[in-house]
């Protein structure tokens, strides 16, 4: 009796191990395959939803007091974007730069740095979180990008502004590019920033013009803005995910 | 403390084997995801640290501010010396190669990287990917967080169970809980039954770190700063925020870590087959 119970209790041991290593391998291969990648990325989406629900307000990002902010901005990514154009706008003190506005608006438009400072400007100090997981607190003057999109006047379905840049981050394995919705590009904190702590942008930081969109990651904040495109899918830009780093794997929505 | 304490019949010998019904589906299930969620949270986080291994207090921090907790690699004997791995927690520095700073890979090449391979997901330097699992599993921990709650609520789990009693409060209680754990007698019999005082101050204290882990972790995020900007002030800043974030996890590992010794001092089969069929053994009373 006694014996026969510990068999069965035996049998048992085993088959619950071997259930639950079985379990263990399934769902590590299942987690190893490259679809799961795609369930991963399912948590973007959530992320959005829930963030733009706590959103709805269009609360503003915190601004800093002149005395909060870092005593040294680190500058990241791209420090300088090199090539010969680049080179004669920057020995050019950016006079011969143009920030062309098209797509899907009504009236296309090529400014100039002095038509940029000739428009309502909003000055910020805001911290500024890189994906790394630093942070560096500045001071940001330019204008609101939804004063120069109702200038251009957005077609009807227009749902994403992107903005193509200077920099090829790696030589030539493509041009920084990001894109925002408009929830994002109408927020009055979204700023083409030509001014960092007091003075003209330095070239580190994007001279002569930079996106801050000051609820999201730093890698949405492209720098050396050429010229903002207004689309309805940014499928056939790029690789078709909505920003340099995107197409290497980061999310679209970089609010966490 | 079980669940239900209630005599299983039918199964075993009388007298000789009691058997009680210790744990709840939903305790148990929750425990398992819980666990799950847990390693995959760690080991991406620490893919994620790698990426700025550096850790401030306040508001700001980077490269040219001083941290208050970094993971980095240097040659103490010169340029041509060899790489080393250091962490250095506020004053005091210490050489961690091998561990921190730096490691060898699973190809036993040499390595300058924060946290080894062998504790990140992915064990490459991944970024992204690991970004992509921790916010995955952070959304499928917090669902599963808040039905343990809800359940643990509504059940009477929390209140019969995990809340201390005032008469385990007292200091003689304690320090006798406290005592018999030295000496590693555990429970017998009837008290083996309930969850002690220290197991029941383990698991709560467990619980409000994973709790802080959360609004840490949520704290960091630019798009909640600016729907909650009261939790900024709650944890003194987002990189005030990002290191409770890393202290609390270096916390909840170092209670995996008692918590898996307990089991196995307890009798990791009769502990583990709790937690999966719900059956516990009650251990005999020493015959006087």
């Amino acid at each position: 009796m006694t014996q026969k119970l510990l068999t069965r209790r035996n049998f048992l041991h085993v088959g619950t191990t071997a259930a639950i290593a079985g379990i263990g391998y399934a769902g590590y291969r299942a987690m190893s395959a490259p679809g799961f990648l795609g369930v991963l990325e399912s948590a973007e989406y959530a992320t959005l939803n829930a963030q733009r629900a706590l959103l709805v307000g269009q609360p503003l990002a915190r601004e800093f007091s002149p005395s909060d902010m870092s005593p040294v901005f680190k500058a990241n990514g791209t420090t300088h974007p090199g090539g010969v154009a680049y080179q004669e706008m920057l020995a050019a003190n950016f006079s011969n730069w143009r920030l062309r506005v098209d797509g899907l608006v009504a009236n296309p438009m090529t400014l100039s740095l002095a038509d940029l400072k000739r428009m309502p400007q909003r000055t910020q100090i805001t911290r500024h979180d890189c994906v790394e997981g630093w942070s560096a607190i500045g001071k940001w003057t330019g204008v609101p990008l939804g004063h120069i999109l109702e200038q251009a006047g957005l077609a009807a379905h227009a749902r994403y502004v992107v903005f193509h840049c200077a920099d090829d981050v790696y030589g030539d394995s493509g041009r920084y590019y990001e894109s925002v919705d408009l929830f994002d590009a109408f927020h009055p904190q979204t700023i083409l920033a030509h001014a960092m702590n007091d003075a003209a942008l330095p070239v580190a930081h994007g001279a002569p013009l930079r996106l801050r969109v000051e609820r999201q990651l730093g890698y949405k904040h492209a720098k050396y803005v050429m010229r903002i495109e207004v689309v309805d899918s940014f499928r056939s830009i790029g690789q078709g995910r909505g920003g340099f780093w995107e197409d290497r794997g980061y999310e679209w929505y970089a609010g966490i | 403390m079980t669940d239900i304490a209630s005599p299983d019949t039918g199964t075993s010998a009388p007298a000789a084997r009691e058997l009680v019904y210790r744990h709840r589906l939903v305790t148990r299930i929750t425990h398992w995801v819980n666990a799950l969620c847990f390693t995959l949270l760690l080991m991406s986080g620490l893919q994620i640290l790698n990426a700025h291994p550096s850790l401030y207090w306040g508001e700001f921090g980077a490269d040219d501010d001083r941290a208050f907790i970094e993971f980095f690699a240097a040659r103490p004997d010169g340029r041509d010396g060899e790489i080393k791995g250091f962490t250095r927690v506020g004053p005091m520095t210490f050489e961690t190669t091998g561990l921190f700073g730096v490691s060898r890979d699973s190809d036993g090449d040499v390595r300058v990287i924060a946290m080894p391979g062998w504790s990140t997901i992915p064990s490459n330097r991944d970024l992204a990917t690991g970004r992509r699992w921790h916010f995955f599993f952070a959304w499928l921990f917090v669902a599963n967080g808040l039905v343990f709650v809800a359940a643990s609520l509504l059940n009477g789990h929390l209140r019969r169970d995990l809340l201390p009693e005032r008469r385990e409060l007292g200091p003689r209680h304690v320090l006798h809980d406290i005592w018999n754990h030295v000496r590693l007698r555990l429970p017998k019999g009837e008290a083996a039954k309930r969850y002690n005082v220290l197991q029941k101050v383990a698991y709560l204290g467990v619980g409000l770190l994973l709790i802080v882990m959360v609004l840490t972790g949520l704290t960091m995020s630019p798009g909640m700063n600016a729907s909650m900007p009261w939790m900024l002030d709650l944890f003194g800043g987002r990189q005030s925020a990002r290191t409770i974030h890393f202290l609390a996890a270096t916390g909840t590992v170092a209670f995996v870590v008692i918590h898996l010794a307990m089991v196995l001092l307890a009798g990791p089969v009769n502990e583990i087959r709790s937690m999966i069929t719900g059956r516990f053994v009650v251990p005999p009373e020493d015959k006087p």
